[in-house]
């Protein structure tokens, strides 16, 4: 009995060992054995080949990286093989700036108009006397109705450009858009550059009403007299005026009116940078989304200046604004020209009897 | 229907320039346009490789997807063409295309460019076939008369191949069995008995 028992003990303990051996050996071949194509493949003729040899690869590869060679046709990037940003401009220009930018510029109107309906008019709220003081000088006008007018110029052809296809297509045919569209980027690439000026006169003469200071924080936290009935204070630029203002310099002279002026080719002909497509198509870029950026806010600042509030308007055209529209918008600047207040039939600027009534 | 193919067979090119040669002479383009050009990588080299470029006549053409005027089309055969009348010659086909195909022939100081110059594979444009107008605008159409590119019937060494995709590419497999398709051997080491 008792041998008996070893016997089966024995026998057992021998295939407990065989298993453990077997399991072991699994394991270690399965982790060991693959690495052992390192030991083959370094012997063979196929793994010789590096890719210095590899011409053909090496070949296509540079040419789908956009290799640089030489050829007998000049002209722009002739020795170029593959213009690699197309596609990304491609996909820029069509998906996120039409799509966004698109919906964006029919937005940006209609919350305007949802925004009037709710607020309504900002009025002058004391009783007019007649008086009215100086705001805009004749030159200041000027500049300001010469780059407005070419601003919407601009506006309408740039995005007839850019939204034409898929909205004045069906609209006025093929051969109709295509003279419309002619027009527009002709108009588009020559009033560009006498834009440019307007904004650049702008940052000129206008950049000292502009210099941001403590009022204008004020302002602002305040809600700017746009939400809520407070009338906080301002000098001659309000601290909404002074954003507008930094837009238009920083967004519309810097990144659209530069880029505009690299597109026509003006920039790469002062000597900065280059025609080649990748800088195209990057300035294109900035172009598209920081002008449809300045259209977005312009809708808003044609809006304050018309319907939105009254009297700034009257100061824009006649250059004269109401004693009373200066007190409640521009206190501080008010105390500068109240020596200057006049009975002036604003709207009426010459062959008007006025009584100087400067106290 | 066919869909027609051009392929350059960079280990037969070796930039003679008669494809180009061919095409200006055959659609007498403007001064300073080409719509094909040879580009030769480590020219002067040992190993230089060259390819002829042109319009490929791209399945989504990016082209046709920039144009503000949407003035190209696509034709049975597979040919992309576009319409100068409806072109503005704004530049951004030039811009999206892979190939840098599209040509212009002028560049003046408020970045006028003129109409939009291409390879038309030969085929003219959406004006009646071989009519003065279409001669003049697009260059001749030896589709129409049944002939391939003038470019790729030029070719001296065949390695600029033009027609039915599917017969292009049966020539130039039938080509890569004769080489072998090992990276060692092929191109110029073959031929001059390097090993490697
Ligand atoms: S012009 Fe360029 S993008 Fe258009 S089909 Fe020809 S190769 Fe393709
Ligand atoms: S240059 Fe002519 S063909 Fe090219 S995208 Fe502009 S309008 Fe279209």
């Amino acid at each position: 009995m008792i041998k008996e028992h070893s016997k089966m003990q024995t026998k057992g303990r021998g295939r407990l060992r065989a298993m453990t051996w077997s399991v072991l050996f699994i394991v270690i071949s399965a982790m060991v054995l693959p690495t052992a194509s390192y030991l083959i493949s370094s012997d063979t003729a196929f793994a010789q080949v590096s890719n210095d040899e590899n011409q053909r690869a090496n070949f296509w590869r540079a040419v789908r990286q956009g290799a640089v060679g030489y050829s007998a046709v000049s002209g722009v990037e002739s020795g170029v093989f593959i213009n690699n940003g197309g596609q990304n401009w491609r996909q820029m220009r069509n998906g996120i700036i039409a799509t966004y930018g698109g919906w964006s510029v029919i937005g940006a109107p209609i919350s305007i108009l949802v925004f009037y309906l709710i607020r309504g008019k900002i009025r002058v709220g004391a009783k007019k006397s007649g008086l009215t003081v100086p705001r805009w000088q004749t030159w200041e006008r000027i500049m300001h109705w010469y780059t407005a007018v070419l601003f919407v110029i601009l506006a309408i052809t740039g995005l007839s450009l850019l939204f034409g296809r898929v909205v004045l297509i069906p609209v006025l045919g093929a051969k109709g858009f295509s003279l419309w569209a002619s027009l527009s980027i002709n108009t588009h690439n020559v009033v560009g550059p006498f834009f440019s000026i307007g904004v650049f006169a702008m940052l000129l003469f206008w950049i000292k009403n502009n210099i941001p200071n403590a009022t204008d924080i004020k302002w602002l936290t305040s809600g700017g007299g746009i939400i809520g009935n407070t009338h906080s204070s301002a000098g001659k630029a309000n601290g909404g005026e002074k954003i507008w203002y930094w837009i238009v310099i920083l967004v519309g002279l810097l990144a659209v009116c530069g880029t505009g002026l690299a597109l026509i080719g003006w920039v790469a002909q002062w000597g900065i940078g280059d025609s080649t497509r990748a800088t195209m198509q990057y300035m294109y870029q900035i172009h598209a989304i920081a002008a449809i950026i300045w259209i977005i806010v312009f809708f808003g600042h044609v809006y304050i200046g018309t319907i939105g509030t009254e009297g700034v308007l009257q100061g824009m055209i006649t250059g004269r604004v109401s004693t009373e529209w200066a007190k409640q918008h521009h206190d501080l600047w008010y105390e500068d020209v109240k020596d200057q207040a006049e009975q002036v039939q604003s709207n009426l600027p010459s062959g008007t009897e006025t009584h100087n009534l400067t106290n | 229907m066919a869909r027609m193919k051009f392929l350059c067979d960079a280990e037969r090119c070796i930039e003679c320039n008669g494809c180009v040669t061919a095409c200006k002479n055959e659609h007498e383009v403007p001064w300073g346009v080409n719509r094909r050009r040879v580009i030769t990588l480590g020219d002067g080299e040992i190993g230089e490789k060259s390819i002829s470029v042109a319009c490929m006549h791209c399945t989504d053409a990016p082209c046709a997807a920039v144009c503000p005027v949407d003035c190209f089309y696509t034709t049975d055969e597979g040919i992309v063409l576009h319409d100068k009348d409806l072109c503005i010659g704004c530049g951004y086909c030039f811009y999206a295309c892979p190939f840098g195909a599209p040509q212009y022939p002028q560049q003046d100081a408020f970045g006028v460019r003129g109409k939009m110059d291409k390879c038309t594979f030969c085929a003219g444009g959406p004006v009646a076939d071989n009519s003065p107008e279409e001669t003049e605008k697009y260059g001749r159409n030896r589709i129409a008369e049944g002939k391939l590119p003038l470019c790729a019937e030029m070719c001296s060494t065949k390695a600029l191949i033009a027609g039915d995709g599917d017969m292009v590419s049966d020539i130039y497999r039938e080509r890569i069995l004769k080489r072998g398709g090992r990276p060692q051997t092929w191109g110029w080491e073959t031929a001059y008995n390097k090993t490697s």
